[in-house]
């Protein structure tokens, strides 16, 4: 009987004090963020969208080889030394050209080593977060600043520079050759096999440097 | 108000479609700001917001985008169903709560018929909901829908006892079971109230009254008809778009018919707290109006505060605390009602 009673008193005072709890709370500002509306300013090394200054960037493939996943693809074009493509902001010489640098955000998993390596410090991550698109071929970022005209005709100079290198390399082969020969040429009598010394007639001419 | 609306159209039967549209103008306004203020009252006990954006202001038009896209929704009727009795349960459930409405006084000046047994009539009518459910529960073919239309039965059919236990008091009180004679015998300041004559009995009664009430309109913690972790929606899982509708706002319209008959018993109705200032049928409705909606926002604080009850225990509170208590009330105010008279 008298748990009974007590029961019937604890169930209308705790339910009083239930009540007193959500009438706090209905008075406590609530804790939503309104997304689109209101954002939260990120840490400051979040990692998010990829974003690569082209203007820095010295085609070195470093960040393209630690992409766990490959998502970063990378072609260079080696520039002839006539042309001088300038100085990166820390100071590195850039020596080729980059047509080609694309990185596959959709493939991305944001774990930042392709940032760690980079010598000039070009691709970092940003604080963008919305970058939805409606084609996943959106998602591919091409960061190469080339257009495909200057692209080519980057490779047929180096292809022509480097063809008249080779040509030159077997011009003075020949010479070498020529100028070579003579000394030796009483050796052969003698009978001796193939000397290691002697050069090729004529180095094969290199195909241009390409990497894919 | 009927006879102003008789003197002005001499077309009876117009006045009387028009008397019993008028309850409907304001419970259909009233089930689309409730359920959206009960949104935001859940919301802002959980230090959430709840609806922000439909309709600019704190998300106002969100449960009018809700209900023009339930007219929207295909009428789906399952296969296995009782199709007659599947069509005719929401009507009955709505028409079962909206029939309460006619005694229900709103003000000095309008009640839908006031006729002398009108809060007997108002406890019997609404007993007209359970068969409702129960119909929609057994038409939807669902073992979900049915568990809940049978708790439904069970639990109104348990608490309908106390219920009309407590009221029993306020008439023996008051000696009418005319609601608008109740409120006029509660005219003048708050202490004329009968929630506060009799003391303790009628407040007691009023405690029963609004417990039971709860469980009655099958609101949280007395919510298992519908227990939505258990039983998917109740009775009415297998409704949609405005057939769903339909059995929602006489969910509201249930809510603010207790709320409105405990405001009326015990808290004044119309009255104003203020005796004679403030008094008058326009400010009667909004006194009336007020206290049905302070009525609400205690079912909603209570959703929101309480966990659901077990079958067992909705069971032992209803049998052995209430009806007991509500005997014992009965018997105090009968007594008293007869000693002191």
């Amino acid at each position: 009987m008298v748990t009974y009673f007590r029961d019937i008193w604890d169930g209308l005072v705790t339910v009083l004090i239930g009540m007193k709890v959500t009438w706090r709370h209905l008075f406590t500002p609530a804790v939503t963020i309104q997304y689109p509306d209101v954002k939260l300013k990120l840490p400051e090394r979040a990692r998010n969208r990829l974003y690569v200054n082209m203007d820095d960037c010295i085609g070195c493939d470093q960040c393209s080889a630690a992409c766990p996943v490959d998502c970063i693809t990378i072609e260079t074009i080696k520039s002839t030394p006539d042309v001088d493509l300038g100085l990166t902001s820390v100071g590195t010489k850039k020596r080729l050209y980059v047509p080609v640098f694309d990185i596959d955000i959709a493939k991305c998993c944001y774990c930042a080593l392709c940032v760690y390596p980079c010598p000039t410090e070009c691709i970092k991550m940003t604080d963008v977060y919305e970058f939805s698109e409606f084609e996943r071929e959106n998602l591919i970022y091409r960061f190469a600043t080339m257009t495909p005209a200057e692209a080519d005709s980057a490779r047929t100079k180096l292809a022509t520079y480097e063809k008249e290198q080779a040509a030159k390399k077997a011009a003075a082969a020949a010479a070498a050759a020529k100028v070579a020969l003579p000394a030796p040429r009483p050796a052969p009598p003698a009978g001796a096999p193939a000397s290691p010394a002697q050069p090729p007639p004529a180095a094969p001419p290199t195909p241009p440097e390409q990497k894919g | 108000m009927k006879e102003l609306l008789l003197d002005a159209l001499h077309n009876e039967a117009l006045v009387y479609t028009l008397m019993a549209f008028v309850p409907l103008a304001w419970v259909v306004p009233f089930a689309l700001f409730a359920v959206w203020w009960e949104r935001k009252i859940s919301a802002h006990m959980q230090d959430r917001l709840g609806p922000m954006r439909t309709g600019g202001w704190h998300g106002w038009a969100q449960t009018i985008a809700d209900i023009l896209k339930l007219i929207q929704k295909e009428d789906i009727i399952p296969a296995a169903a009782d199709r007659k009795l599947y069509i005719l349960a929401p009507y009955l459930v709505f028409a079962g709560s909206y029939a309460a409405y006619a005694a229900i006084p709103f003000s000095a000046a309008y009640v839908g018929a006031g006729i002398n047994i009108g809060l007997f009539y108002v406890i019997s009518i609404s007993s007209l909901v359970v068969v409702g459910l129960l119909m929609a529960g057994w038409a939807s073919n669902n073992k979900w829908s049915l568990f809940g239309a049978m708790r439904s039965a069970a639990q109104i059919v348990s608490y309908e006892v106390p219920v009309a236990l407590a009221i029993l008091a306020v008439v023996m009180v008051s000696g009418s079971f005319d609601l608008q004679e109740i409120n006029r015998q509660q005219a003048g300041w708050f202490w004329h109230w009968f929630v506060f004559q009799k003391f303790p009995f009628l407040f007691g009664a009023l405690l029963i009254y609004f417990v039971a009430s709860l469980a009655e309109v099958n609101r949280t913690p007395f919510d298992i008809p519908e227990a939505e972790s258990e039983l998917v929606a109740g009775y009415h899982t297998e409704y949609g778009g405005m057939r769903f509708a339909l059995l929602f706002l006489s969910e509201y319209a249930n809510m603010f018919a207790v709320s409105a008959i405990a405001s009326t018993l015990f808290f004044g109705g119309w009255n104003s707290p203020f005796g004679e200032a403030l008094a008058g049928p326009v400010w009667g409705l909004f006194w009336f109006l007020t206290k049905g909606m302070a009525f609400i926002f205690v079912q909603m604080w209570l959703r929101w505060t309480l966990p659901r009850l077990r079958v067992d225990q909705l069971m032992y509170v209803g049998w052995k605390v209430l009806i007991p208590f509500s005997f014992v009330i009965v018997l105090g105010v009968g007594f008293w009602v007869m000693a002191l008279r």
